[in-house]
């Protein structure tokens, strides 16, 4: 079966909730059918609302929502057949696992030994078989999840929504669960639409990530090139941990570009910039400066250690770097570590593909 | 603690549970002396009068201590025949010494209300006893017999052994319409004197349907104001409450304004032409004013605990269960409804409680056909000064919530109430 790569589509969706403000601006937006795809952004940038307008809760504006071809604005949203986990899980808290997992199928009029059957696979897959005759308020949160995600699931939805679901569990359980989520969505290759504020959650678990701020899609593209080559400086921001030099470009070429910080020069890779005498701001990951590097790099500095903190299973060092204090580095604890000691002077570089010219903030 | 785990002891050698006594012991009486005021207040204002409203609702010493000796007398007699010339001497003995205290007119009445006919016949034996016409050497007996007929009846005599006992529950019965009969048995009333049955079945059914027009106006309105934005819940609980806020016998009396046969509703029933103005139908000094007044009055008690277990539903619930493919009507009465249980639980019981005991409302709008039991048990207290079968009455009222009280918590269970 060939996957309809525009299985969910908004197409140049506007969404107001006081004639004054757009919550969401134009969103042209295509999810292939089995996709994974993450909808990340600050509270307020519009994620949310583009999940309860698919889900049918919030009305599109303006522009259509299609769902494998159909228009699905004007249909309810028990109509949709779209599976859906809440924030908060939303379980019924006066039925047990098993009447929560047969709700949807009662609703459905699916026969008795049918919804038997159901429940029981839908349980085992997210391993909570025997927990039938429990209440929802005698399971743990992350028992309570599971449920959600089961109950989402059991009715064998096209589309399964998932709404910022693992944010009120503790960091651990979080993590174990967002594996879990993954090898269910790849067992079962059901379209998921996840939302979130947590971009390590985001770069875990999903196919491909759309970046939203300010109502707008900023990136949209899988978890490496997201993080590697961010289009521009929200999404490097965003995104994972980031060194940002303010400058002028003074020399543009084809794949490098000289910027001018307030006392020296840097070179740079332009992705947003165009010509000579724009403003930029760089963005360098701090893993990507090497200290004392053995390597020839093109850009090579001297920076004073202002801070040093140990993280386990590294340290990140704060310098003083081209005028700037807030220049961090990500140092691996290995055996083979160099004594690190605040007001020393080190050697740093990094090369200039890495150092990404974006817009400026 | 088994006999086996060692005591725990405290640095100072104190073991552990001396010394944790010790230190609550004082938070204990603290926390008991803040009680207290309220605890004596309780005591004071609440028990105390209902013991005493029992006690006098079952009181019937009066006759007993104003015929000491002829109940003495009459414990030897079998009730059958005419009693022996012993009792009628006792009851000779007795009756005079009321004349002189001359108490002898309100051993008449009582006697009376056991068995019509005995006012007469306590008269003419006063006059005779004023008189001195009774000579006490020979048979009493005989000369009482001569004084009325009556004295000769067994069924007077019957009357009085009756009396004797210094408690009675005529009161109660007399309260459900039913009386002890000649003979000691109980019976009811005639068909066409039996008011007070009318007076329980209407409070009941006045209190049943002012509970779910209640409710049926209340619900929503809880909804809006658990759903709707602050600033408008705020505003609609304010209306809300607002008749909370008025004396309650003006928004009775604004009511009688709006429900006379003159008045605002009628105006305007006639000028939309929806009834003719010489045939206005009359919707006070009915039970339409009781409803429409005490549902109007009573609706804050079930909007208050329904919105209050409303508040705490996530509208994500209901969300869910839409996604989840029931429609909106599934998703309230599966999901939604069964979680406000608890607060129409409360709702209905507080209403329901405070409907069947109401007073000035029926009092003032309710007219012959919609007044209840309490209007009754008022006319009791304060004009025929019968506070005994008021305190009957009021006690069977008070019994019947707590019946009710029990069937709820069979039913919905206690613990489901939530009142905030």
């Amino acid at each position: 079966m060939s996957k309809n790569p525009e299985f969910v589509k908004f197409d140049k969706v506007d969404k107001s909730y006081d004639g004054k403000v757009l919550v969401v601006k134009d969103l042209q937006l295509d999810i292939a059918e089995g996709e994974f795809i993450t909808m990340l952004g600050p509270s307020g940038s519009g994620k949310t609302t583009c999940l309860m307008m698919l889900a049918g809760f919030e009305t599109p504006t303006h522009g259509e929502i299609l769902l494998d071809g159909n228009i699905i604005s004007n249909i309810p949203p028990h109509k949709r057949g779209i599976g859906m986990v809440f924030q908060n899980y939303a379980l019924f808290p006066h039925m047990t696992v098993y009447e929560n997992l047969a709700f949807p199928l009662r609703v459905r009029k699916v026969e008795k030994d049918k919804i038997d059957k159901k429940v029981d696979k839908a349980l085992s897959m997210v391993s909570l078989s025997g927990f039938e005759t429990r209440m929802p308020a005698q399971l743990s949160g992350g028992q309570q999840q599971r449920v959600a995600v089961a109950r989402a699931l059991v009715f064998d939805p096209a589309v399964v929504l998932m709404d910022e679901p693992l944010g009120a569990l503790d960091k651990n359980l979080r993590e174990s669960m967002q594996y879990e989520i993954k090898h269910i969505h790849e067992s079962i290759g059901v379209t998921v639409v996840y939302v979130t504020h947590d971009q390590s959650e985001a770069l875990t678990m999903s196919n491909r990530i759309a970046v939203f701020n300010d109502g707008k899609v900023q990136q949209l593209s899988n978890p490496a090139e997201l993080y590697e080559k961010p289009v521009n400086s929200f999404v490097a921001e965003f995104i994972g941990e980031n060194n940002t030099f303010n400058g002028e470009v003074v020399d543009i070429d084809k794949d490098k570009c000289k910027v001018k910080l307030a006392n020296s020069e840097i070179l740079a890779n332009p992705i947003s910039v165009k010509s000579k005498g724009e403003k930029t701001t760089v963005s360098l990951r701090p893993e990507r400066a090497l200290i004392n590097p053995t390597d020839k790099m093109d850009n090579m500095f001297t920076g004073k250690i202002e801070e040093v903190i140990y993280h386990g299973d590294h340290t990140r060092v704060r310098l003083n770097l081209l005028g700037s204090s807030e220049f961090i580095l990500k140092v691996p604890n290995s055996t083979s570590n160099l004594e690190l000691k605040v007001s020393e002077d080190i050697n740093i570089g990094w090369n200039s593909t890495d150092a990404r010219a974006l817009d400026p903030k | 603690m088994s006999s086996e785990t060692k005591q725990i002891l405290t640095t100072d050698g104190i073991p552990l549970e001396v010394s944790l006594k010790k230190a609550e012991k004082k938070n204990k009486i603290k926390a008991f002396l803040l009680v207290a005021p309220l605890l004596l207040f309780l005591v004071i204002t609440y028990v105390f009068p209902i013991g005493e409203m029992f006690s006098r609702s079952i009181d019937d010493k009066m006759i007993t201590n104003m015929l000491p000796k002829t109940f003495k007398e009459m414990e030897n007699w079998d009730g059958q025949e005419l009693p022996p010339e012993e009792v009628f001497a006792a009851f000779y003995y007795d009756f005079k010494a009321l004349v002189e205290k001359q108490e002898h007119g309100k051993l008449g009445q009582r006697l009376n209300k056991e068995k019509n006919g005995f006012n007469s016949i306590t008269k003419k034996l006063f006059r005779q006893v004023k008189r001195k016409k009774i000579d006490e050497s020979i048979s009493i007996k005989e000369q009482v017999m001569k004084v009325h007929k009556r004295w000769r009846n067994v069924e007077y005599w019957q009357a009085i052994k009756r009396t004797a006992p210094p408690y009675t529950m005529s009161k109660y019965l007399k309260g459900m319409d039913m009386y002890y009969a000649a003979d000691g048995s109980i019976t009811q009333v005639d068909e066409d004197r039996r008011i007070h049955r009318i007076l329980w079945l209407r409070t009941l059914e006045i209190a049943f349907f002012v509970t779910l027009f209640c409710f049926l106006m209340g619900y929503p309105i809880a909804h809006l104001l658990a759903t709707l934005p602050m600033k408008y819940s705020n505003l609609l609980m304010i209306c809300v409450l607002l008749p909370f806020w008025t004396s309650l016998l003006v928004r009775t009396a604004s009511w009688m304004i709006l429900l006379q046969q003159q008045g605002v509703v009628n105006d305007f029933f006639v000028m939309i032409g929806l009834v003719a103005d010489d045939n206005r139908p009359e919707m006070m000094y009915n039970k339409v004013g009781t409803y429409v007044a005490m549902t109007q009055i009573l609706l804050p008690f079930m909007v208050l605990p329904l919105y209050s277990v409303m508040k705490t539903i996530s509208p994500s619930l209901m969300r869910a269960g839409k996604s989840l493919g029931g429609t909106p009507f599934v998703a309230f009465w599966k999901v939604y409804f069964p979680l406000t249980i608890p607060g129409i639980g409360a709702g209905c019981l507080l209403v329901f409680i405070l409907a069947i005991g109401y007073y000035i409302t029926p009092a003032l709008v309710g007219g012959a056909s919609g007044t209840l039991i309490s209007n009754q048990i008022a006319f009791h207290m304060k004009q025929t000064l019968d506070w005994s079968f008021a305190s009957a009455m009021g006690l069977m009222l008070l019994s019947g919530v707590l019946v009710i009280y029990w069937i709820y918590n069979k039913l919905v269970g206690v613990d489901n109430i939530k009142l905030g």
